[in-house]
């Protein structure tokens, strides 16, 4: 990531599980070049904020000159970094963003699980919440729509789709109402 | 029902970690991607698989380039497909792949068809994607379609190219200046982010003009920018420009103030937060611009969100460190945040009361902190024990509490780096609160009665030795010290050796003693611990005869070791063992400075301030080969020091021309290198006449020409002056090169036989004070200065006038004197007011010279500065003053 000058930047988003694990990631930022040290940063942050309640409201750290602003549902971990120097409220912006558009595109069942089964549908969400470090939207419901804003092959006959896929394309629909 | 049917599966799973990635392979998920290749696609299987993919790259797996390759061109099949859920798999792989030049090239025309499509998602991803995998060369290509999408009715659209534009300006900053109309009409958007993106990219593209930035910031301001996140921008924007429009902020309002002012009214907490901390930053802020923004800030303090919490205390800490008085109104709120929920609110709380904190409020703080100190992580105790630090040395009379609420903390459990801390500052305050000396040192003593850092126990046997024979009663400590022989291991045993000889030389009294204790120490099990009291032994003189210890052995166990260790080693290294004993003189003490900086000084002009003022050792070596090859130079004794070259000729002129000095005690040399960049020229007879008429001390010994100077190779001629022996003396040189000019023939190398004599006018030369004097670094400042004592110290002050910014003024004054700053002290803390700069070297003569200055920056922009000088003869001591005086 080349440093925009003044601009708010995002060095990366993750989403972790209960024991620190990955569930989806995404960094704009070249200060963890190779993956060892991306997981070493993740287990870093991890440890340093599991004991904290961040549950109701999003909690904020400052470790290693970066700013993170992270909250937890269920057994999903929320986190936003950004530079020391960035203004805390829109980094905490990017990250309720993120949630709000997580909580909607699972359909308030947030958890690992949840997410594991959807992670196209959160990865589309990251893809939309930050373009290489900048800011692209804030909006929770925008973001979900602009993940969900395609129609999936719903006219081939229910027939021809394993139960699997029905409850799919079901719960797309569903989703697609609740957001209407 | 399908969901009782999915819930009944994952109960045959394995319950504790269900995951529908379970047992996924790399090989076998390679395989599937086959399904991109069939004729009948089928959407849902194939963002299955993208989706299992993309899953493996999030994992952390990687692909070989093959396996990368074949993906990407697997993927640019699926095109085919109508299916807009697969197409944004499509997108979004294209981009983790990020493919090779020659393989954009095959999904170009599909995203550029997409990028005309009617279906705006399509617009806007193909954009950002054909952004990202893109080169140069297509930019050209797709330019038009970018301009219209800046300007295009959908927000999502306009965003991806406008954020596209961002991040292309990096690259092809040409192209995306064009667009500046399309990008100024996306200010005016209606879609808070496109008009944030748009902000963003017009001022990138002027970044660099400063008068078009002020004239953004001018209308703007007055404007309506609805998005906060624009707001945000403009802030900054304007602080930018409130900074670079220099320091006006005598005659009365600050421009813009008003606008920053306003903005802490806006209804977006991001915004408002942004305007309190652009004001809190702008240069010299008074208090009455201060109120405002303190006031909002304290309102965020008492607020339910820790992120608003956290963000107001951290920049009132940072506000406290400048404007104290400014945030002593929110320490009742800072109060009540000692207890927050979240520990780094509560340690910057702490460290802001303990800023703001006066003298009565000390001992209350103290309390509280206590509490506080056993539930937090130990980086914030270092910070919090870091601000105790600061706050004893601004308030020495409470030294009892600080002082015992450290040694408190110092027994508790701890790592490594929060004892250090607190070690450390125990030693700050022993060595700057005269008070507080012997109780530090009896708290430092218990530490390492227990104490688990071999380094932190020998660092502070070191410390005793040597402020522990100056106390009222040296006697006490020695049982401390003694103890360590009996139970550390041996490394902390061997410096307690030292210290207790340390004890021994300093109090006669104790000497008796002090030799029974080494002497037990001579059956230690390891070498080490022996060799050193056997060492002492000797050395104190242990011959029964109680005898006042003599200055030599003083010097010998508390000088400092002032030789760099790297040339210890070298010279020990090329010590051949014969009758005459190695000779710690002969090893050199220049700090030798990085080959790259080298190259950097022979290859093109020394860069100011940043020139890197003595080549290395092996320079110096080759200079000092080169001038005893002169036989002029021959009775000038040894060499002192050579200077950098200095170019006196502009870069890329005929002639290219540098000097280097040499300095010797009674005479300066200068050593003229030429060169001729001209090929159809021979120059003969080749020398620098100088006109010394502004360096009347100096006069003319001798000089040598340069019989020939040919193309391109470089030749030397030099010019020697004699001076009074020992001073500083100083002067200027006009030079001018003179030689005779015989064309030659480039093709066959022919040369004409008449030569014509011609001149080249070259730069003025300067030999100033601190060519005088050699970088040589201390290992310890304290010390060092402590053994040079006051006699011969000089102190005086000096007005700067008003500078730049503090760390300027501390680097003109470190390159004025040519001393080599040690400890780190050149660096001055950003917003800092006051620093103080240790320097040390030697001046001619071999007079060990070390320097304290302390700058100091008042209201305005004036620099104060104290200089002290100590050094082994007071003449040089008035010396550097006067260089400083005359500089």
């Amino acid at each position: 990531m080349v440093s925009y000058s003044s601009c708010p930047s995002i060095k990366n988003i993750l989403l972790l599980d209960s024991e620190g694990k990955r569930v989806a990631v995404k960094y704009f930022s070249d200060e963890w070049p190779t993956n060892t040290s991306k997981i070493a940063f993740e287990k870093f942050v991890f440890s340093k904020t599991v004991k904290t309640n961040a549950r109701t409201e999003a909690e904020i750290t400052l470790l290693d000159d970066n700013i993170i602003i992270y909250k937890f549902v269920q057994d999903l971990h929320f986190f936003v970094t950004g530079g020391d120097d960035e203004n805390e409220i829109v980094l905490a912006s990017v990250l309720q963003g993120f949630f709000d558009a997580v909580t909607l595109l699972l359909r308030n069942n947030v958890d690992k699980r949840e997410a594991l089964e959807n992670l196209d549908l959160i990865l589309l969400c990251l893809d939309e919440i930050v373009d290489g470090g900048m800011i692209l939207e804030t909006n929770g419901p925008l973001i979900a729509e602009k993940v969900t804003s395609h129609s999936m092959d719903a006219d081939s006959p229910l027939s021809e789709q394993t139960l699997t896929q029905a409850w799919a394309t079901a719960r797309e629909h569903l989703t697609r109402t609740l957001l209407k | 029902m399908a969901q009782p049917l999915v819930k009944k599966d994952d109960d045959r799973d394995d319950e504790a970690e269900y995951s529908p990635f379970l047992g996924i392979e790399k090989g076998s998920v390679l395989q599937e991607a086959r399904v991109f290749n069939d004729p009948q696609l089928d959407a849902r299987k194939c963002s299955q698989v993208i989706t299992k993919l993309l899953y493996l790259l999030n994992q952390g797996e990687t692909f070989t380039k093959v396996e990368a390759t074949e993906v990407f061109f697997a993927v640019t099949k699926l095109f085919q497909s109508k299916d807009m859920g697969l197409r944004r798999m499509v997108y979004l792989i294209i981009k983790e792949i990020s493919p090779s030049a020659d393989e954009v090239i095959i999904v170009t025309s599909s995203l550029m068809k997409d990028m005309n499509s009617k279906i705006d998602m399509y617009r806007a991803n193909a954009i950002r994607v054909l952004c990202r995998i893109t080169d140069g060369t297509l930019l050209a290509q797709i330019e038009r379609y970018l301009k219209q999408a800046i300007v295009d009715k959908n927000p999502v659209v306009a965003s991806a190219a406008l954020i596209s534009g961002i991040h292309l300006l990096q690259t092809n900053p040409e192209i995306v200046k064009r667009w500046s109309n399309e990008v100024q009409e996306a200010v005016q958007s209606r879609a808070a982010l496109v008009q944030f993106h748009a902000l963003a990219l017009l001022h990138q593209i002027r970044q660099n003009d400063r008068l078009a930035v002020s004239k953004l910031v001018t209308s703007l301001t007055r404007g309506s920018i609805r998005s906060p996140l624009a707001q945000c921008l403009l802030i900054r924007y304007t602080s930018q420009v409130i900074r670079e429009s220099g320091n006006n902020t005598q005659s009365g309002e600050r421009p813009f103030y008003d606008y920053l002012e306003s903005c802490l009214r806006h209804k977006s907490e991001m915004v408002i937060f942004e305007a309190a901390r652009a004001i809190t930053e702008l240069n010299s802020v008074t208090s009455r611009e201060l109120t405002p923004a303190i006031t909002v800030l304290q309102l965020f303090l008492s607020s339910s969100k820790p992120v608003l919490r956290f963000a107001a205390v951290r920049t009132l800490n940072k506000v406290a460190m400048t404007h104290p008085m400014a945030v002593t109104n929110c320490n009742i709120d800072m109060e009540s945040l000692i207890s927050d929920q979240n520990r780094s609110i509560a340690t910057l709380a702490i460290t802001t009361l303990l800023k703001t904190g006066n003298e009565s409020s000390v001992d209350r703080l103290m309390k509280q902190i206590t509490n506080f100190m056993s539930d937090i992580a130990d980086e914030f105790k270092i910070v919090v024990v870091e601000a105790i630090r600061s706050l004893c040395l601004k308030f020495p009379l409470k030294y009892r509490s600080l002082m015992n609420f450290l040694s408190n903390i110092l027994r508790e459990e701890g790592g490594f780096d929060y004892k250090k801390a607190i070690v450390d500052s125990i030693v700050i305050l022993i060595r700057d609160i005269p008070d507080a000396k012997e109780a530090g040192l009896l708290h430092l003593c218990e530490f390492i009665e227990d104490c688990e850092f071999t380094y932190l126990s020998t660092q502070i046997l070191h410390f005793l030795g040597i402020e522990g024979p100056k106390t009222s009663d040296p006697s006490k400590y020695i049982r401390y010290v003694y103890n360590r022989v009996h139970l550390e291991n041996a490394v902390v045993r061997a410096s307690a050796v030292s210290t207790l000889a340390k004890f021994g030389a300093v109090v006669d009294a104790l000497k008796p003693r002090i030799f029974v204790l080494l002497r037990r120490c001579l059956f230690d099990s390891d070498d080490e611990v022996r060799d050193r009291a056997t060492l002492y032994l000797n050395t104190l003189g242990d011959d029964g005869s109680v005898v006042e210890t003599d200055k030599d052995v003083k010097d010998f166990l508390f000088g400092p070791f002032d030789i760099p260790l790297v040339n210890l080693e070298t010279s020990l290294k090329n010590y051949d063992p014969s009758e005459e004993a190695f000779d710690i003189k002969s090893v050199p003490k220049e700090v030798k400075s990085q080959p790259l900086a080298e190259k950097k000084a022979t290859g093109k002009k020394p860069t100011g301030l940043g020139a890197p003022p003595i080549g290395p050792a092996s320079t110096a070596d080759a200079y000092e080969r080169m001038l005893s090859a002169i036989p002029e130079c021959a009775n000038f004794g040894k060499l002192f020091k050579s200077s950098a070259p200095v170019e006196l000729t502009e870069a890329e002129t005929e002639y290219a021309v540098n000097v280097v000095k040499h300095i010797f005690d009674r005479h300066v040399v200068f050593q003229y290198n030429c060169t001729n960049t001209i090929p159809e020229q021979l120059l003969e007879d080749v020398i620098v006449i100088v006109d010394a008429s502004e360096a009347d001390e100096f006069s003319e010994v001798f000089s040598k020409p340069l019989r020939s100077l040919p193309y391109d190779s470089p030749g030397q001629t030099f010019l020697a002056f004699e001076k009074p022996e020992g001073v500083p003396t100083v002067g200027k040189f006009s030079n001018v090169l003179k030689f005779i000019v015989k064309v030659v023939d480039p093709t066959n190398g022919e040369i004409e036989d008449d030569g014509v004599e011609d001149e080249y006018q070259l730069e003025d030369l300067e030999v100033v004070a601190a060519d005088y004097v050699l970088k040589v670094g201390v290992s310890n400042f304290r010390n060092a200065w402590e053994s040079l004592g006051p006699d011969c110290e000089r102190v005086d002050e000096y007005g700067l006038g008003p500078r730049e910014s503090l760390s300027e003024a501390v680097y003109t004054v470190i390159n004025l004197l040519g001393l080599q700053p040690c400890e780190g002290t050149e660096e001055v803390p950003p917003n800092s007011r006051s620093h103080t700069c240790l320097l040390s070297g030697v001046f001619i003569g071999n007079v060990k010279v070390l320097v304290r200055l302390s700058f100091g920056l008042d209201g305005s922009k004036d620099v104060a500065m104290k200089l002290a000088v100590r050094s082994e003869d007071e003449t040089v001591s008035d010396a550097i003053h006067e260089i400083v005086a005359s500089g």
